[in-house]
């Protein structure tokens, strides 16, 4: 029988919400996200550090949600897929992925969306290339990344409109 | 704690090589240190004529500093490991602990002077990087020790530098990779230091490419020489990267191209390189 795996508190504040946990150590950020918030919009897609399904900003900065320790998030600010939206209107990067058809089966969405995020926060009127390179690390297996380039470019469009 | 522990505790700085290691079973540490909690250990600064990172400073950190792009190949190797959220992530100090042989910062850092500082509860001492590597997986740190700072003495002036690697795709690690730092003076290479990564256990001098580039001009011919050392001093394995006889070729081609770069940017042009995709 494996022993009973001591639990450890944390503190987090998820899409602006204070939330205490009390979790296991080896839990993985997106286990926390996904099992125990019930935040499913992140998404495991090959738990390995490849893909970026899993992307979420860990106070600000883009992250792998597989390949952080939940523990290691404890006083933390974290954003994900679910605090794109406001007050029941879409954010301009989700608008922008649609309008511009930035996704097929969507599965990789809310990990380029949080990508998307942080590379505007950072550098609001990217150029190619930089998009390119600030969306290396999100596999995509079916749009193509054309469509996600011109979400992005409408993206930030729109958000230095608004 | 790392003392009180014992040789099963492994310390997590920026974890992107150890918690995908952890998950695929191949670390198995019955303690997990993280260091991500101590303040005051990410920084860069110059001082005495060296830049000084702090050992959990991440690369992303790296590549947007202006001090520490005063040092292009710092950029070059900073600005390309990975992808974003890795580099946001991951630090110089834990990647020189991995001692990976397919890492960057160790080849990059070889052909530069670069220290480590290592603390223990015994003291502090300062390890030269070529003696710290020691091989694959394996440094000269002692398992109640930790690296604490980077220290990379400033090249004299008329250097220039560059590195060149050659990946698959943004997240994976390099198949090839090559850094060279050359001083020149008007057009004479005084001094050269080139290292191949990815292609043996650890970096890789090739003594035979300085020397010819050493003393002269950059020439075509010199080039040649310094391609070819290059491929007779790979010594890389075939895997799902590429065959072994691949990768010699490809290490040649990227010392050349390193080679050409450093020296531009030794005539104090200024040089975009990033990593090349497959």
């Amino acid at each position: 029988m494996p022993e009973t795996i001591e639990r450890v508190a944390i503190q987090v504040r998820v899409n602006g919400k204070a939330r205490k946990l009390e979790i296991e150590p080896r839990k993985l950020l997106v286990e926390l996200l996904r099992e125990d918030l019930d935040l499913t919009g992140t998404h495991v897609g090959c738990d390995t550090t490849y893909c970026g399904a899993c992307t979420v900003l860990l106070n600000g900065s883009a992250v792998k949600s597989c390949t952080v320790l939940a523990v290691q998030a404890d006083g933390a600010e974290i954003t994900t897929v679910e605090g794109l939206e406001k007050d029941g209107q879409l954010h301009p990067i989700q608008k922008a992925f649609g309008d511009c058809y930035g996704l097929q089966c969507g599965y990789c969405t809310p990990g380029l969306m949080l990508a998307t995020l942080h590379l505007l926060a950072h550098n609001p009127s990217p150029c190619e290339k930089e998009i390119r390179k600030a969306i290396a690390g999100n596999t995509c297996r079916c749009t193509g990344y054309q469509n996600i380039l011109k979400a992005i470019q409408t993206a930030a469009q729109a958000m230095k409109g608004a | 704690m790392l003392a009180e522990l014992g040789e099963e505790a492994k310390p997590l700085a920026g974890g992107q090589s150890l918690i995908p290691l952890m998950k695929l079973r191949f670390a198995n540490p019955a303690h997990l240190i993280d260091l991500n909690f101590i303040p005051g250990s990410s920084y860069i600064k110059e001082e005495d004529g060296s830049l000084r990172f702090g050992a959990l400073t991440r690369h992303a950190e790296i590549e947007s500093s202006k001090t520490a792009s005063s040092i292009p190949i710092i950029h070059d190797c900073a600005a390309g490991i990975a992808d974003v959220q890795v580099r946001n992530r991951g630090t110089i100090g834990g990647s020189l602990a991995e001692a990976d042989p397919s890492g960057d910062w160790a080849t990059v850092l070889m052909t530069l002077s670069t220290e480590v500082r290592c603390l223990s509860p015994k003291g502090e001492r300062t390890v030269a990087l070529p003696e710290f590597i020691q091989d694959a997986y394996t440094t000269a740190l002692g398992h109640d020790e930790l690296l604490s700072e980077v220290i990379v003495r400033y090249p004299p002036k008329g250097s220039g530098g560059a590195y060149v690697a050659f990946k698959r795709s943004a997240p994976v690690y390099p198949t090839a990779s090559a850094a060279v730092q050359l001083v020149l003076e008007g057009d004479t290479c005084k001094q050269a230091a080139i290292f191949l990564g990815c292609v043996g256990l650890t970096p890789i001098r090739v003594k035979e490419a300085e020397s010819a580039l050493r003393g002269q001009a950059v020439s075509p011919k010199s080039l040649v020489t310094a391609m070819e050392a290059a491929q007779a001093a790979a010594d890389p394995q075939s895997d799902m990267r590429g065959s072994a006889d691949y990768k010699r070729r490809l290490a040649g081609a990227l010392v050349k191209r390193a080679i050409e770069i450093a020296r531009r940017r030794a005539r104090g042009e200024p040089v975009e390189v990033s990593h090349l995709y497959a």
